[in-house]
């Protein structure tokens, strides 16, 4: 425990601003990923443990597509594009079969991918770590806000995933496809009767699952490093988030990606060694207090 | 009803007027199969046969008691491997530091793993399935932080190095390999047949009961919540055994034993066993642990096979495979009575 270090960091407004600014674009990539995986559940009723892959399938085509083209804007098209197809394929070919059935079982299905996703992308693009890179027209002098270093990278990736986040709240309240949408995830029956079709939606609703969740693996591309099982982690925080926000509220997917996200920039200097640690706790506590999450509705 | 719960619901008869006669068969069935696995020795002395059984022991136990919260009360637990590092790092440390003779160790071990799982079972089984799966996952995984991050008494992510201390005691001498393996054997064999005492005493129908109705069951005066958390104590235990016997073969603990896929694994051992009979994770125990050893044997990418493997389970057979045998065989014998 380091205690001093998280005292002083508070007392200074140049390391807060940095250490916000760290957590928030962790909060904004768990977001994205999250709000899928909420997405899916709220619709689908189905838990996508295999959400993680999507992410780690995301980053990969960027940094492929970023390779062969150099344009960075073709490289986050073709990581949210190529998981929204594979999505789709995965969801219409494997997914559909389990709706229904057992937990367990479409558990099951979901980390049978998660062993065969890891090994496909280790055959293809090796075992070793790889890097993509920051893109040339992001290697420019960081912002200074009240003394703390924000790079200009940080700020696109904050900007895109709000945006993300306001049209898919707007999106799915306001417009027909969200209504359609969210009347599938009430009464799938009634839906179908009224000459919808269902399958076609919950196919959309997993390929937009998995373009947010591969849009989050593009644009983290250039800050982390890419290995295969890297999407695990950030499914075990998606999962956290999406828990303490409720599962199905994208609000709450919101609210809880940035509060992880600041509990692991701050808890990181307070407790280096236990950062993890107090985001389960974190968790936990939530749990207890109110088990259908901060911002989820009461079990029906 | 899906197809599993289908299954599920064929498990509930009532139990028959030979219901000693069914416990002394069950005491006759251990006794055969302990002489059975004791005597192997005596037949080969191949070490890595040995080795396998020692290791089934460990995970078979594990993957039972996971099955008495999954397939008898319905409790789909993500974190039950959190008992198993538990019982491996309290026997480990308290071996250690303690230097106690190793049944002592053993019982002050059970009696730690209670402790702990009294506690997180009083704040989870009150939940509801994707949630209670959800927070026993995050209590694993605090656990396992735990582990990685008090580094100064768990020896952080290296384990817990050093070798554990075997003293004999009773003339079990746990560092010869043998007898490693028939203590092993035993405590497997006690373990299989005190779970299924639980199983087929009246608790556990009242379990089976929580599970199909728990509305039901509690109109009918049954405080489930203390019997859930009563078998999430209990399984725990059995867990906590797995871990120690784990231990004790590899002489050591690492985070691995409480990092959650030690949890998944477990599941994926009762799905491919089935959890519909008794001895189905122990056959999914032996099913994995052949088809781990044999694959990493061929290749790298395991990840492939197994996954194409845990694919034919859910979505071909779409039941664990002892279920698969008992419904052919209930089928087999209808037809032969002329139904």
């Amino acid at each position: 425990m380091d205690l001093d270090a998280l005292a002083g960091c508070l007392a200074s407004s140049a390391c807060l601003v940095t250490q916000t600014t760290s957590g928030l674009i962790i909060g904004m990539l768990l977001f994205l990923v999250a709000v899928g995986l909420t997405l899916i559940f709220g619709v689908l009723k189905v838990v996508n443990f295999s959400h993680g892959a999507f992410y780690m399938f995301g980053a990969y085509f960027a940094m492929t597509a970023y390779q062969l083209t150099g344009s960075f804007a073709l490289a986050m098209l073709a990581g949210a594009a190529g998981t929204a197809i594979l999505g789709l394929i995965f969801e219409r070919v494997f997914m559909s079969r389990v709706y229904g059935a057992d937990v367990l079982m479409q558990l099951l299905v979901c980390y049978a991918f998660v062993l065969i996703f890891d090994d496909v992308v280790r055959i293809i693009w090796g075992p070793e770590f790889k890097a993509m890179g920051m893109p040339s027209a992001f290697q420019v002098m960081p912002l200074f806000i009240a003394g703390g270093v924000v790079p200009p990278y940080y700020l696109l990736l904050i900007g895109v995933a709000l945006v993300a986040a306001i049209v898919l709240g707007i999106g799915l309240s306001r417009s027909r496809i969200g209504k359609v949408i969210r009347a599938a995830a009430n009464n799938p029956g009634m839906v179908s009767a009224l000459g919808i079709n269902t399958g076609l939606i919950y196919g959309g609703v997993f390929a937009l699952g998995g373009m947010l969740a591969g849009l989050a693996g593009a644009l983290a591309a250039p800050v982390r490093s890419l290995t295969p099982g890297m999407g695990f982690s950030v499914l075990i925080e998606s999962f956290i988030v999406t828990v303490i926000g409720g599962m199905g509220s994208i609000l709450g997917a919101l609210i809880g990606a940035l509060l992880l996200g600041l509990i692991r920039s701050f808890g990181s200097l307070g407790f280096p060694l236990f950062t993890e640690g107090l985001m389960y706790l974190f968790m936990v506590i939530v749990l207890v207090s109110k088990p259908t999450g901060l911002f989820g509705k009461e079990a029906a | 009803m899906t197809e599993l719960e289908a299954g599920r619901a064929q498990t509930l008869v009532p139990a028959r007027g030979g219901t000693a006669l069914r416990r002394y068969r069950d005491v006759l069935i251990a006794l055969i199969a302990f002489a059975v696995l004791a005597s192997l020795p005596l037949f080969t002395g191949s070490k890595a046969l040995l080795d396998f059984v020692i290791r089934c022991s460990a995970y078979g136990l594990f993957a039972t008691s996971l099955n008495l919260l999954v397939g008898y009360t319905g409790l789909t637990s993500f974190g039950h491997g959190m008992f198993f590092g538990l019982g491996a790092y309290s026997f480990g440390l308290i071996m250690q530091k303690l230097g106690v003779p190793i049944p002592i160790a053993f019982v002050a071990t059970l009696a730690i793993t209670a402790m702990v799982a009294a506690v997180i079972g009083a704040i989870c089984v009150r939940l509801k399935e994707i949630y209670f799966a959800f927070v026993t996952l995050a209590f694993q995984m605090l656990i396992h932080s735990t582990i990685l991050s008090w580094a100064s008494f768990t020896g952080g992510d290296q384990g817990l190095r050093g070798g554990i201390p075997r003293p004999a005691f009773l003339g079990i001498d746990l560092s010869n390999h043998v007898h490693l393996y028939v203590t092993s054997c035993a405590l497997l064999i006690l373990g299989l047949l005190a779970m299924r005492q639980i199983a087929q005493s009246p608790f556990g129908y009242t379990l089976r009961m929580i599970r199909d109705n728990a509305a039901r069951a509690s109109f009918l005066g049954i405080d489930v919540w203390r019997a859930k958390l009563t078998v999430f104590v209990l399984a725990a235990l059995f867990a906590s055994m797995g871990g120690m016997v784990m231990a004790l073969f590899v002489s050591g603990a690492y985070p691995e034993f409480a990092y959650w896929t030690i949890s998944g694994e477990a599941i994926f051992i009762n799905m491919l066993g089935g959890v519909s009979t008794f001895l189905g994770p122990m056959v999914g125990t032996v099913l994995l642990l052949l088809l781990n050893d044999t694959v990493t044997r061929f290749t790298e990418y395991h990840g492939i096979v197994l996954g194409v493997v845990i694919l034919f389970f859910a979505l071909g057979l779409r039941k664990g495979l002892l279920d698969f045998v008992a419904e052919w065989y209930a089928y087999r014998r209808d037809a032969g009575e002329g139904r």
